[in-house]
């Protein structure tokens, strides 16, 4: 820390000139994936700044690089020309950096008020000094132009106004710059509109703001300037006035292919479909309606929080449906529990196979066989040696190494353990499989080696739902792509429509007119 | 050596680490075992008669039941601290059939009782999600309660029906009845949870319950199942032990039964986190326990040395799961700053 700052009473009116933040040459690598590379921005102060880009694109984690809650590896941070070292959170609100997480993180049981000044109370002798913290907490409320209650509970306040506690303690910390990362994602339209003018209150200030964001329109809307970033480069940073949302999508675009795809076998798109959903309904999920023909692999794109992931666990049945149906080879699911769609021909592969999918001290053939043990076992006695052998034809299908199988799991590779699960699939008589982030954290063999065995998987007849937030592998493996956005499907593409451009579009770009989604 | 090519080698180290580390939780507990075991036979010529040893395994044998059964409850990863109440209240219930009934239907009757109070464990634990340690804390206030009530806190004596006795004190080649049920009891458990599908789920759902229920594992189901197979094993102990005096009270068994079943358990090496453990293990965990106790009668120690033996014991277990832990958090922290020391000299 360099930079260091009077820490007199939190007031409210910013008594210094804020001159804005730069960011030079910062590079940042997680294992060996790069996140970011060499990216320079400036950030001018009293202005909306916006980070856009795709999922993967390094957008989030240059915003939490300038807030401190990750170090660059190379490059630096300047706060009004002064380079700082940021190790914590701490350090960067010491130098008038505040960052609000997605994950907002109030305490519940404690209110409004108590929560802008939780750790920075005006104290004597220990205790809070109860007048000055009002006194503050009216000058916080009337400099910005908030409608908060101070003695609401911050747990039952609605998302929007948490976000303003959010954004009130970090001004009552006198920081001058504010990172958001994805701040409307959760919200309604009218919370939105609450959030717009509450940013547009925070920049009257002298202070800069730095949204994190999926939402182009909402991007034009409010930003002052516009950074584009795409693979960890910046590609792109301009004053938001002569953008369009076209002109964005194509500055995203281009990212470069990883891995080689198999030729996609030809469907019968005009038999019957072995997956239906019509008018799902469910957390995250706005009434979603769609088909997977046998032998046709449908891609599921969209942004995080799109409704994406969400669709595929609904299907499943592993979160309760509000409303809709969803029949595998025009059966309805009976029980909608995860139990009984795979009783019924459908299997789901987690995203996160870590957290949702293997069992990790186990053997690597438990976690195989685990769905299906009904079949290995005989009076509830599971039979080895026919269990070794159903495994041993799966594994050498899957290019797995023979002679792991009584090894824990955990001692495999990512894209082996990634193996395992399909290997869970192909034990069972699976009919549709929606397989989630099927090639995340695996190595680029791995990744052709699975791309190679899900386009047989549908050769053999089986339908497969690919959820995916990797647009390259949706081109290369799709049929058809369903673009999710704001829980509903915002388009359908076939065949030579798959474009890059076309899903970002799509996912990006608000179709719907506020008004109409408001009613 | 550079940092990086440390961190290099940690990822096949960390390989060889996991398999190393699965390997010695299991076998953990025979070394210790084997040491008391030949240690006392050479101290104390009393020790490795007949008689001693027989008697060991009698005295052993409720507690051997129900941590047989609290195996696979903790692999599940549940816990249940009503085991010493479902003990008495088992015994009293079938006693006082027994008295004036038939001894095979008090018997039975006593053993639903178990199982009863274990559906409920399971049912509060997986359907109202209170978390295990409760509920069951909660239940065992309950089941003694119920027990004291009534039979006001009296003992019911069977004196006059020896035909009771039959369930603890047949002799059966040279070894009591109450021994052999153990024994089978221990085999069937342990044979359960090693070989069948539903032992498959236990570890599935106490080692990771999400994956369990995405594979399709009705993980609520397997949850009270191991619940309700510990409140029986808990009521089968209570009555083979009033069998063998031929008496029952409701507050026999309580709360210093359950915490020996719990320390059986543990130090034997079965993860209290759950996904993890073997019945042989808990076996030889129960029986350590028992030797060291068997050992201070025999060499005629002070008792209370006893006890700080038992609790530095369980901490030791504990520590060294702990410990386990810790090493493995390192590994991963070692390859993490792999991946950054590899960046860093690219970039340079």
């Amino acid at each position: 820390m360099i930079v260091h700052r009077t820490a007199g009473a939190p007031g409210v009116s910013p008594g210094h000139q804020f001159g804005g933040v730069e960011v030079v040459g910062v590079s940042k690598a997680f294992g060996s994936i790069r996140a970011l590379e060499d990216v320079s921005v400036t950030i001018e102060p009293g202005t909306i700044h916006a980070l856009v880009g795709e999922n993967g694109a390094g957008k989030s984690t240059l915003g939490k690089i300038i807030a401190g809650v990750l170090e660059p590896d190379a490059g630096h941070v300047a706060v009004a020309g002064h380079v700082i070292r940021m190790r914590t959170p701490r350090d960067a609100l010491e130098a008038g950096i505040a960052a609000i997480e997605q994950e907002i993180s109030l305490a519940p049981n404690l209110t409004a008020e108590e929560n802008v000044f939780l750790g920075a109370e005006p104290r004597r002798f220990g205790f809070i000094r109860r007048r000055d913290l009002d006194r503050q907490w009216a000058e916080l409320l009337a400099e910005t132009g908030f409608q908060l209650r101070g003695n609401a509970l911050a747990g039952a306040l609605p998302l929007g106004e948490r976000q303003q506690v959010e954004i009130l303690r970090a001004l009552s910390r006198r920081a001058d710059l504010i990172i958001m990362d994805e701040p409307t994602a959760a919200l309604n339209e009218q919370e939105a509109a609450v959030f717009h003018a509450t940013l547009r209150a925070v920049v009257g200030r002298g202070a800069s703001v730095v949204i994190v964001t999926h939402f182009l329109r909402e991007v034009l809307e409010l930003a002052d300037h516009i950074s584009v970033l795409r693979d960890g480069r910046l590609v792109q940073s301009s004053p938001a006035s002569g953008q369009t949302e076209p002109s964005l999508i194509r500055a995203m675009l281009g990212r470069e292919l990883s891995a080689v795809f198999p030729p996609l076998p030809t469907t019968e798109v005009e038999g019957p479909a072995v997956l239906r959903v019509r008018d799902l309904v469910a957390p995250g999920v706005d009434c979603v309606s769609l088909e997977v023909h046998a032998g046709e692999i449908v891609g599921l794109a969209g942004l995080d929080g799109s409704g994406r992931a969400e669709l595929g666990a609904a299907i499943y049945g592993d979160v309760p449906t509000e409303s809709g149906s969803v029949e595998v080879l025009g059966r309805p699911l009976g029980v909608h529990q995860p139990s009984g769609s795979l009783r019924q021909g459908l299997a789901l592969i987690p995203a996160s196979r870590r957290d949702d999918g293997l069992f990790l001290v186990r053997p690597v053939t438990e976690n195989s066989s685990i769905s299906s043990l009904r079949r290995l076992t005989r009076f509830g006695v599971v039979r080895r040696s026919e269990e070794r052998r159903v495994s041993k034809d799966v594994y050498q299908r899957l290019d797995v190494p023979s002679g792991r199988g009584r090894q824990p799991v955990s001692t495999l590779s990512g894209g082996n353990q990634q193996k395992v699960m399909l290997a869970r699939v192909l034990l069972r008589d699976t009919k549709v499989l929606i397989a989630c982030e099927p090639t995340r954290g695996v190595d680029v063999g791995a990744k052709s080696s699975i791309y190679q065995l899900l386009t047989s998987l549908a050769a053999d007849g089986m339908g497969l739902l690919l959820v995916s937030s990797e647009p390259e592998e949706l081109i290369g493996l799709s049929h058809r792509v369903m673009v999710m956005r704001r829980g509903r499907v915002a388009a359908e593409l076939t065949g030579a429509g798959i474009t890059e451009e076309a899903i970002l579009t799509a996912a990006l770009t608000d179709t719907t007119p506020i008004e109409e989604s408001k009613a | 050596m550079t940092t990086h090519e440390t961190a290099t080698h940690a990822g096949g180290l960390r390989r060889s680490w996991d398999v190393l580390r699965v390997r010695a939780a299991r076998a953990g507990i025979v070394l210790p075992f084997l040491i008391a075991f030949v240690v006392l036979t050479l101290i104390s010529p009393p020790f490795a008669t007949h008689d001693n040893l027989v008697n060991l395994l009698d005295q052993q044998s409720a507690v051997l039941i129900i941590a047989a059964a609290g195996t696979l409850l903790f692999v599940s990863g549940g816990m249940d601290l009503s085991v010493g109440a479902v003990y008495g209240l088992a015994a009293v219930v079938t006693a006082a059939l027994a008295q004036n009934g038939n001894v095979i239907v008090a018997i039975v009757v006593g053993l639903i009782v178990g199982a009863t109070v274990g559906v409920l464990n399971g049912l509060i634990v997986t359907i109202w999600r209170i978390n295990a340690l409760i509920a069951t804390l909660a239940m065992s206030f309950i089941v003694s309660g119920i027990g004291a009530l009534a039979t006001s806190g009296d003992s019911i004596t069977l004196y006059d029906r020896p035909e009771y006795g039959y369930l603890a004190q047949t002799f059966i080649l040279g070894l009591p009845s109450s021994v052999w049920i153990m024994i089978a009891v221990s085999i069937v458990l342990g044979l359960t949870l090693w070989g069948t599908a539903f032992g498959r789920y236990i570890y599935a759902v106490g080692g990771n319950d999400r994956a369990a229920r995405l594979a399709g594992v009705r993980v609520s189901g397997v949850r009270i199942a191991c619940f309700a197979l510990s409140g029986l094993a808990a009521a089968l102990a209570g009555l083979i032990d009033s069998s063998r005096v031929l008496s029952a009270q409701s507050s026999n068994g309580g709360n210093a039964l359950t915490f020996t079943v719990i320390a059986g358990i543990v130090v034997g090496g079965t993860s209290i986190m759950g996904g993890e453990g073997a019945v042989w293990r808990t076996v030889l965990g129960v029986l350590l326990l028992a030797l060291i106790g068997n050992g201070y009668n025999l060499l005629g120690l002070n008792p209370l040395y006893q006890q700080i033996t038992l609790g530095v014991l369980i901490l030791v277990a504990v520590g060294l799961q702990s410990f386990d832990g810790r090493l493995r958090r390192w590994f991963t922290r070692l390859r993490a700053r792999d991946g950054r020391t590899a960046t860093a000299t690219t970039a340079a």
